[in-house]
């Protein structure tokens, strides 16, 4: 009875639940007296339970489609005609359908600022007003972007389905959705009331992943490391819209229960022993999130947590963090030490900034790289900080 | 769906001969891949081209007769020089297909067939 109905049904977990919701009723229903064929009376019950089920379902999924209905055209259709056959042909859970959804919006063929596009605005369900507002274009250019991406899905034979190369695929995934985050983070400002939150968005959509993938420690990664930002997102900007560092930000604004959230996934992520950048990142952010004062963080475990993740994925403004870190730990001088060593970044406005704060620390003059930095940014709120820290380290120079 | 892979590679590089070392396995690398496609029910064509070198180009400019140029259509640090028009299902087993290619170094350009005159 299970494999007939798995089989008509496509799904083993639901159809065993019917079945074993059938047997429940059958305890009540056959006190009565037993029905002349108890089997067929079983499955009746578990078939119209399945029925249900995927009725409730399809209503879901028909609002999901409704924010994409040029890409799935022919399943609204089926779901408009053909009844029976469309029960036993959509008996894939509603998740596995997001999921599926989520992975061809993030499609390798398409380029990154589309992907980021058509995940907020088809899986996401966001506006194409929202979206454009969210990154600041007119939103003509977003609709434009959108309307050409889906033709490409159309002409070039892109499918909604589970690829073969899942891993690789939600790797593409999980970096969209952790730009989406980022951008987020980074944005929020004065305006940010005006524009729609994207921090949440992210860890809406990186939920749904984890409950799709549970077996994915990088995908629970991520979602532990943008529930430890968003925990203290709120206190990154002063009442004037500065930005405020790390180490004078007012720890009991922070959010505990999304701290509390992010360490269990976090835990939940490490015990499947698949180590990942998102997961050094999120014990990074950790570590932060964690500590009751500035003080109390543990720079020397950061520092090690940076080299593990740089023999990950090398690049150089890990490396850059790697210094903060053991400048917090050793002294100025064993993080200008690291410093000096790092090359490719001559350009980055944060590697000045760091070198003038370390350099500050250290007693020596270092006014220079906060002017160098502060030439190399245009973020207003930024170049007003360097320019005075600049001018205080000139003045202690003389 | 049929998919054209269009290969592009740097004609330059040095490439082996007949008789060189490891001519008969690169060789065998390719007939393999062929193979793989008839195999699979993949194959619907596929040529090797000679290089630009041998190249003519007709440029139509309109009202004019086309006037005859020696030499590829454009010069390009990589030259088009061979291609596989293969079925698969979509997009996805398209890009699998031609990730199993016997080439290090280039460019495939993967383009959906819109239409096919003699197609079946």
């Amino acid at each position: 009875m299970l494999a007939l109905l798995t089989r008509r049904f496509g799904d083993l977990d639901a159809a065993d639940d019917a079945v074993q919701d059938a047997l429940v009723t059958a305890l009540t229903a056959w006190q009565s007296g037993i029905p002349q064929s108890p089997a067929a009376w079983l499955y009746t019950v578990a078939r119209n339970t399945l029925i249900d089920q995927v009725r409730r379902d399809r209503a879901s999924r028909r609002r999901l489609y409704e924010a994409a209905p040029e890409l799935t055209a022919h399943h609204t259709r089926d779901h408009d005609t053909d009844e029976e056959g469309d029960l036993i042909m959509d008996a894939s859970s509603l998740g596995d359908e997001r999921l599926r959804l989520l992975l061809l919006c993030c499609h390798p063929a398409l380029d990154r600022d589309t992907q980021v596009a058509l995940t907020l605005r088809l899986a996401g369900g966001l506006t194409a007003a929202e979206v454009a507002a969210a990154y600041l274009l007119p939103e003509a250019t977003l609709t434009q972007r959108v309307v050409r991406a889906k033709r490409k899905i159309r002409e070039a034979g892109m499918p909604l389905t589970i690829p073969a190369n899942l891993d690789e695929r939600v790797g593409v995934l999980l970096r969209v959705l952790y730009l989406v985050f980022n951008e987020g983070y980074l944005s929020r400002g004065a305006d940010h009331v005006t524009r729609v939150d994207l921090m949440a968005e992210a860890i809406r959509l990186t939920r749904q992943v984890v409950d799709e993938l549970p077996a994915n420690a990088e995908a629970e990664g991520l979602l532990a490391l943008e529930l430890y930002h968003h925990a203290r997102s709120s206190t990154r900007v002063d009442g004037l819209g500065e930005l405020v560092l790390l180490e004078h930000q007012d720890r009991t604004g922070w959010n505990l229960d999304e701290i509390t959230e992010a360490n269990a996934r976090l835990h939940s992520a490490m015990t499947r022993m698949a180590p990942g950048p998102y997961q050094v990142q999120a014990i990074i952010a950790g570590h932060h999130a964690n500590a009751r004062t500035a003080a109390n963080t543990d720079w020397a475990a950061i520092a090690e947590l940076y080299a593990q993740l740089g023999r990950m994925a090398p690049n150089p403004v890990v490396e850059l963090n790697r210094a903060v870190a053991i400048a917090m730990a050793d002294g100025p001088l064993a993080g200008l030490a690291v410093l000096d060593r790092l090359t490719g970044l001559d350009d980055y406005h944060l590697l000045h900034a760091t070198r003038g704060e370390l350099l500050a620390r250290a007693g020596r003059p270092a006014a220079a790289s906060f002017e160098r930095a502060r030439e190399l940014t245009s973020n207003e709120g930024e170049r007003r900080h360097l320019a005075r820290r600049a001018a205080e380290t000139a003045a202690r120079g003389r | 769906m049929e998919f054209m892979i269009l290969i592009h590679g740097d004609e330059s590089s040095p490439r082996l001969a007949p008789g060189d070392p490891g001519f008969d396995e690169f060789m065998g690398s390719w007939f393999a891949y062929n193979q793989m496609l008839m195999d699979g029910g993949h194959w619907v064509s596929g040529a090797n081209l000679a290089p630009t070198s041998s190249a003519t180009t007709l440029r139509h400019t309109p009202g004019q007769a086309p006037e005859i140029v020696d030499g590829p259509f454009a010069e390009t640090k990589e030259q088009f020089g061979g291609f596989y028009l293969i079925s698969a299902e979509n997009l996805d087993e398209a890009i699998e297909l031609a990730k199993k290619l016997p080439v290090n170094s280039g460019s495939l350009e993967i383009r959906p067939v819109a239409f096919r005159p003699d197609a079946g």
